[in-house]
């Protein structure tokens, strides 16, 4: 079967990015970024080798593609004891599954929502 | 009174440590606290209702998220039933495969984890190790620090670290600002010397993102985890803060490794008066529920902690092994210095060394210790001799490959010149030739020029706020003529893209070949399978500089005389009258000019035949030529003798007094040890031969003892006595030797001025 060439967030296949076309300014720093497809076809690689949970991390890390960095660093940032509340956390799980197609993700931070108010670790 | 044995004991490098009693209560105990539970696993309509004696409703954070990640809850009930002590022998069972084991260990609590490994003794726990590591090849890690945060030298250093083979290089920093300019130094130099090379920058978690984010580094193992909720907190983190910063660095294609090990929580106040192993199997369940594909433990920073104890050092490979279990890549520790004492540190290392791990050091000192901003490490530049004979002695992979001075100093050279160029480029403050020069060659930061770090520190934000990419940093090096640290530099990248480096274990060989758990499982399963040190890579290991070839190391050791001194005159007699006949072996003052301990022959035998006259005795000089043993050649010549006692050589300098009288290896004195004799001795031998012959009373030599000479010289020993046995002639009887008249010898001889007679 024949499968897709490799493809950058920005969609570039892997064999367009040469030292050459970076030499010549045609590759941005966006073009070295890995995307979504590709990390969930290493999550399906994984998977299948039997490590789960390293897939599982693989799927999150597919949907924190579409965010920038600043926006993955506040929600890191959410996420630290203290700092948000139940309300806080929960909202932001929305925005990821309802704004950003980031099910997975979001039902992490629904269930940290959840543990943290129960461990008296929410703002 | 005081023993002075036990004084002087005292003074030893391990009693500089300390040991201390178990203390259950302040957590210092390292397995099997009376306050660990007991194993337990209830779980109702797919929930865990209980875990460890804890029920849900009394769960911590860290049971919430184990309890939810980390266990394989369709094999759990399984896992919990079987005996833990079965579980222990499928571990060291070389017939049960490594994925049948994570089977029944994936769905094991913390509490289990620690009761199957509880009955494994070291031995045990190494063989568990060889067979559970995730990767089949295993792999070592580098630091690379210096105290001026020099970026030349950290580019030059890690040159020489990548050069030697380490497969992740790891930097950090004394002033978080200069963060992303050491990062950019040791992607740089860890590129020139082979590409591949993961680097990572260990600072402040959303540093540490930002520089992944960047490309600047491609993995991260800063993300600690700790065993008891209160020291997650302290931490400022919870199980999924870093679950989801884990994720964070896989979405921009960064390797991650959690970090944990026994003796922080106690550390931290927080340990609940559990032993280290429990707590340590409850990090590793919270890393292996967030999915990170592997851990960095072995206790760490608080290695001296778990030694303190007794069992310590068994516990840490405990805890590795324990990571094994669950299927994550483990980083071993061996990173902190770990004992003042060489031998414990090295005993210690065995626990890890031999079984072979996913990276045998969690950061092996590619700088000096002073260089090391990790708080000093265990192992450094000094000793990777050490570590290149113990893999030759053992045939044993311990991550690095022995390498040239000259492919060091070329490495070293154009790492900090590629540096140079691209701070050049991006008209940073000027890298100088004298720096340049200074970190090609130097041992540490000491030897560096001084330089301005305030204009680093300002340049190195332009990093990771976007100005300047590491899209810049490939086309600057590209342009400035350096394409295959560029190329290298691009290929890293493209692999990022590819998410290679997100498989467990993943690192990259030479040619940027993936060996991962996926492209390399382990596949251990008893002798002649799994990882063996053979073909190219045990030869690789076998080159060492200090070797010789020993055909030609013989000659070198005592090279042939280029200019006669002894003269055979025909066929020796027996004789009737007073002397002392000085027997010399086949090769003596020909084929061979030097003893084992470097002395002339020339010297040697001049020095022998004036201890004899020294007595008022004549010296008759013969050689034997149909033995080269030290006895024979000495019983030979004592026939011949008119007095009946001679004086036998080798050429590497053995000597024996012999009387006819006595059997063969029987003698009158022998003196075993050639190194330790000089031409002092040689004329005390004469003297007291000469005696024997006048029937005098005599003392034996007295010589100087020397136990290290046998370690130093065997093989030289060795190699000349062979040199000298191809010389004998079976058939041939002695012969007279006559020694040349002294203006016919060249070079200057002791004895000269006191003693002007020849023979």
């Amino acid at each position: 079967m024949e499968t897709d060439p490799i493809r950058s967030k920005t969609e570039r296949p892997l064999s367009e990015l040469t030292l050459e076309s970076v030499v010549a300014g045609e590759v941005t720093p966006e073009d070295l970024s890995i995307g979504a497809e590709t990390l969930r076809r290493q999550a399906d690689a994984v998977e299948a080798a039997g490590y789960r949970q390293v897939s599982q991390n693989l799927r999150r890390a597919a949907e924190l593609t579409l965010l920038s960095n600043q926006e993955v660093l506040e929600i890191y940032k959410a996420l630290r004891p203290g700092r948000a509340t139940h309300a806080g956390l929960l909202e932001i799980a929305d925005r990821l599954e309802s704004g950003l197609g980031a099910p997975l993700t979001a039902s992490l931070i629904r269930e940290a929502a959840e543990v943290y108010l129960l461990r008296g670790i929410a703002k | 009174m005081r023993s002075k044995r036990f004084e002087s004991l005292e003074e030893r490098p391990v009693n500089r440590e300390t040991f201390i009693e178990p203390w259950a209560e302040a957590g210092l105990t390292v397995i099997s606290s009376p306050h660990d539970p007991s194993p337990s696993l209830r779980i109702e309509n797919g929930m865990v209702t209980e875990m460890d004696g804890v029920p849900r409703e009394q769960f911590d954070l860290l049971d919430h998220f184990i309890a939810r990640h980390a266990l394989d809850l369709e094999t759990a009930d399984h896992s919990m039933g079987l005996p833990s002590p079965d579980i222990a022998r499928m571990l060291v069972d070389i017939n049960v495969p490594r994925a049948e084991v994570l089977r029944v260990t994936c769905g094991c609590t913390a509490a289990k984890l620690v009761d199957i490994v509880r009955h494994m003794n070291v031995l045990e726990m190494m063989m568990g190790l060889t067979k559970m590591r995730a990767r089949r090849t295993p792999a070592n890690q580098a630091h690379i620090t210096n105290r001026l945060e020099h970026p030349a030298l950290l580019a030059a250093d890690a040159a020489e670290a990548a050069l030697r083979g380490f497969k992740e290089i790891e930097t950090t920093v004394g002033v978080t600002r200069y963060a992303p300019l050491n990062a950019l130094a040791i992607l740089i130099g860890s590129q020139t010397g082979r590409g591949g090379v993961l680097t990572q920058c260990s600072v402040e978690e959303a540093t540490n993102l930002q520089l992944g984010f960047s490309g600047l580094t491609t993995y991260s193992e800063t993300l600690s985890v700790y065993g008891t909720e209160r020291a997650f907190i302290d931490g400022d983190d919870t199980p999924w803060s870093k679950a989801f910063l884990c994720a964070a660095y896989a979405s921009r294609g960064v390797k991650t490794r959690f970090t944990s090990g026994t003796g922080s929580e106690a550390l931290m106040g927080h340990s609940q008066g559990k032993s280290m192993l429990y707590l340590e199997a409850r990090c590793l369940l919270v890393t292996r529920g967030a999915g990170s594909q592997g851990s960095q433990n072995g206790s760490i920073s608080c290695v001296a902690l778990p030694e303190s104890l007794p069992g310590g050092v068994r516990v840490i490979l405990a805890e590795n092994l324990l990571a094994a279990m669950l299927g994550l890549e483990v980083a071993a520790g061996n990173d902190a210095l770990a004992s003042h004492s060489d031998i414990r540190k090295t005993a210690k290392l065995m626990c890890q060394f031999l079984p072979g791990a996913d990276f045998v050091t969690s950061g092996y000192g590619g700088i000096p210790r002073y260089d090391n901003m990790f708080a000093g490490g265990n192992f450094d530049v000094s000793e990777l001799d050490d570590w290149y004979v113990l893999q030759r002695d053992l045939q044993v992979d311990g991550g690095i490959v022995p390498v040239r001075e000259e492919d060091v100093l070329r490495v070293r050279q154009r790492a900090a010149r590629a540096i140079q160029s691209l701070f050049e480029a991006f008209d940073f403050a000027p890298i100088s030739e004298s720096e340049v020069q200074a970190a090609t060659a130097a041992w540490s930061s000491e030897e560096m020029p001084h330089r301005d770090r305030l204009m680093d520190i300002k340049v190195a934000r332009l990093m990771v706020d976007g100005t300047l990419t590491v899209v810049d940093v490939i086309r600057a090096l590209s342009e400035a003529g350096f394409h295959d640290v560029a190329a290298n530099i691009l290929e890293l990248q493209r692999r990022r893209v590819a998410g290679d480096c997100l498989q467990p274990a993943a690192i990259f060989d030479d040619g940027f070949e993936l060996l991962s758990a996926l492209t390399d499982p382990n596949d251990y399963g008893g002798p002649g399978t799994g990882y063996r040190v053979e073909g190219r890579r045990w030869s690789a290991l076998q080159e060492l500089r200090q070797v010789r070839d020993p055909r030609s190391y013989a000659e070198e050791l005592s090279p042939p005389e280029t200019q006669p001194w002894l003269e055979e005159i025909g066929p020796a007699l027996r004789s009737d009258s007073l002397e002392v006949i000085i027997a010399v072996g086949p090769a003596f003052g020909a084929e061979m000019g030097r003893t084992v301990g470097g002395l002339s022959h020339r010297d040697v035998l001049n020095s022998m035949v004036h201890g004899v006259r020294d007595e008022g005795v004549p010296a008759r000089v013969v050689r034997v030529h149909h033995t080269s043993d030290c006895a024979f050649i000495g019983h030979a010549g004592a026939k011949l003798s008119g007095s009946g006692v001679a004086v036998g050589i080798q050429s590497k300098g053995t000597t024996v007094i012999h009387h006819r009288d006595l059997d063969p290896l029987e003698n009158l004195e022998l003196f075993s040890q050639a190194p330790n004799l000089d031409l002092d001795t040689y004329r005390q031998i004469g003297r007291n031969a000469a005696r024997y012959a006048l029937g005098e009373p005599t003392e034996p030599v007295p010589v100087r003892i020397d136990s290290t000479a046998r370690l130093r010289l065997i093989v030289q020993t060795l190699l000349l006595h062979l040199r000298e046995t191809r010389q004998i002639d079976a058939d041939r009887p002695p012969t007279e030797l006559r020694l040349l008249p002294k203006e016919q010898w060249d070079g200057d001889r002791p004895d000269s001025e006191q003693d002007g007679k020849t023979s």
